[in-house]
């Protein structure tokens, strides 16, 4: 466990110099900026566009450094061959792949903090008052760096068998298509055959539920979260995230490095 | 105790390749050597011929397609060896945006070191590379050579039994050639087994008590450098001066050649008196007489020029 760390302390220490946090300091200002201007043009409605905004904004950045800095965590080691000193150390390949998960992993913990302390700075500074009901923006952004961490390790899965373009595409799709997996849940297809019926339930039970960490209409409009569906979320992605990450270090291990 | 610092059977590796990876390419075929414990062990051969998959194998950075490999009595697949192994990747490259000493620091903690003893060993490596005042650079800022030297210190940071250096002369200057040659005679004289790949001769017959030669992904040849020469017969080299308008003995003639102001002859063991008796009559002196020792260069460029045209890739004396 304690190579594990090792590996984890050294990848968050090498995103922070290449300066993978500093998009923090602009966007906290973008925020801080945009929402003096949403408060204007907006009637009784600017806290919801507010929230709204902050969130997706926390949520966009956070998934392209996920997809990026994710595909490129094991593939750039893997092309630069910095893996071959690494790997002459008493660690073994799983640790390393589990090390970097849980650095970048910390990393987008300590991005995705920081700019949702930004958005509680705009909130204030719009509403002049942060009450406990504000509390409900603070799941979303937590269910959001949840998604981030599935993100993650779909990203470094990809990394682990094709090319980074591949990857990055491979991660984006199944990221699109996790988006409507309760769509395909729902959706009549008394037309196809009983197989055709069951392979889509099949499908839509393996793809990852990306619609699950959506709360950003409740968080909005502060309503409530239930208690159940935070536990769910928080379960779900454990579960995956090591499903994923068991079938990247069964992959990694058997790897040839260049 | 193991009675071989390295071994490997039959280790080969193939790698697939062509657009449906179906064709397959053989770089190592069936490598079949024993290195044994104290022992500086070179691995000589041509760019290409298979030094370096044999060291990733051995490291565990690419897997046999057949064979197998032990180092320390261990089979390469177990990593808790690596505690007692170092390893120096061909043109090593770290994360660009630390500092020398924090690489080497992140490199020692996988050993378990304290904070003290990392520091104190960080330091004495960084000097003991010639780095001491470099420590604190980021290494994006590094030339090659710093950082062949950065990947010198990793290598024998935690003090390991089995030393596996691929290239290490690649990439540095005449100083920093001699400084990896004393690193490594330090490390024989402490008792270490050395591994070292290299295709430049002479640091193979400096440093090695035993060679490999490797070309086309096959074992040509082990032995020390003065037995695997010892193949070819040796031979005499007799330097004379002779006035202008001597007459030289036809058999001599025909042998001589210029050499500064002088000539040189090369004969055999068995002629070397009669040669000289008939120099003298001629009214040469002689200068001197060499015994002529086949170099490993010779051996090599024989053994590996026949196969492959590769062999002109041979770095015969750098300096």
């Amino acid at each position: 466990m304690s190579r594990v760390l090792i590996v984890a302390r050294n990848t968050f220490r090498e995103a922070v110099r290449d300066r993978v946090l500093y998009n923090l300091v602009f966007f906290a200002l973008l925020m801080i900026a945009s929402a003096v201007v949403v408060g204007q043009i907006s009637m009784d409605i600017e806290t919801v566009v507010m929230i709204s905004l902050g969130l997706s904004a926390i949520s966009l950045i956070g998934l392209l450094i996920a997809v990026f800095t994710g595909v490129g965590l094991v593939s750039k080691e893997i092309d630069k061959r910095t893996l071959h000193a690494v790997l002459a150390k008493p660690l073994r390949r799983w640790e390393f792949l589990v090390g970097k998960f849980a650095g970048l992993a910390v990393t987008l913990a300590v991005n995705t903090a920081a700019m949702a302390a930004g958005l509680f700075a705009a909130l204030w500074l719009v509403k002049h008052s942060i009450t406990r009901g504000d509390a409900v923006v603070l799941v979303a952004v937590y269910f959001i760096l949840l998604k981030l961490m599935l993100v993650v390790a779909l990203a470094m899965l990809f990394s682990c068998f094709t090319s980074p373009l591949l990857a990055i595409l491979f991660t984006g799709g199944l990221y699109l298509a996790g988006l409507f997996v309760s769509e395909l849940r729902s959706l009549q297809l008394t037309n196809l055959t009983p197989q055709m019926q069951k392979f889509f339930a099949v499908i839509s039970y393996v793809l990852p539920n990306f619609g699950n960490y959506d709360v950003m209409g409740a968080a909005a409009h502060g309503r409530s979260i239930a208690a159940m569906l935070i536990l769910h979320n928080t379960l779900y992605t454990i579960l995956y995230c090591a499903i994923v990450l068991g079938a990247a270090a069964v992959i990694f291990s058997r790897k040839d490095l260049k | 105790m193991p009675s071989f610092a390295i071994e490997t059977e039959n280790l080969s590796k193939e790698y697939p390749h062509g657009f449906l990876h179906l064709k397959k390419k053989t770089s190592l075929d069936g490598l079949t050597l024993q290195v044994q414990e104290s022992e500086v062990f070179g691995l000589l051969g041509p760019n290409g011929a298979g030094k370096s998959t044999t060291i990733k194998l051995l490291m565990g950075i690419i897997f046999p397609t057949a064979g197998s490999a032990r180092m320390l009595g261990k089979p390469v697949s177990d990593v808790s060896m690596h505690s007692d192994i170092g390893y120096l990747p061909e043109q090593p490259y770290f994360y660009d945006y630390l500092t020398a000493a924090e690489v080497l620091d992140y490199f020692a903690r996988f050993h378990g070191f304290s904070a003290a003893e990392r520091g104190e060993r960080v330091q004495r490596m960084l000097k003991k590379v010639g780095l001491e005042t470099a420590g604190k650079i980021q290494l994006r800022k590094y030339s090659k050579g710093m950082l062949q030297r950065v990947g010198l210190a990793q290598a024998i940071l935690h003090d390991p039994k089995l030393v596996i250096l691929d290239e290490p002369m690649s990439g540095l200057d005449p100083v920093g050639r001699r400084e990896v040659r004393d690193i490594i005679l330090e490390l024989k004289n402490a008792g270490k087994t050395i591994l070292f790949s290299t295709h430049i001769l002479s640091d193979a017959e400096m440093l090695c008590d035993r060679v490999g030669v490797i070309a086309g992904g096959k074992l040509r040849g082990v032995g020390s450098p003065d037995t695997i020469v010892g193949v070819k017969a040796t031979g005499l080299e007799i330097l004379f001066e002779i006035a202008e308008g001597a007459v030289l003995p036809a058999s001599i003639k025909a042998k001589a050649a210029k050499s500064g102001a002088g000539y040189q002859v090369s004969v055999d063991e068995s002629e070397l008196y009669s040669a000289i008796d008939e120099l003298r009559a001629a009214g040469a002196r002689i200068i001197s007489v060499t015994q002529v020792k086949p170099t490993l260069e010779d051996f090599f460029m024989e053994l590996v020029g026949k196969e492959s045209s590769r062999a002109a890739a041979i770095e015969v004396n750098p300096q």
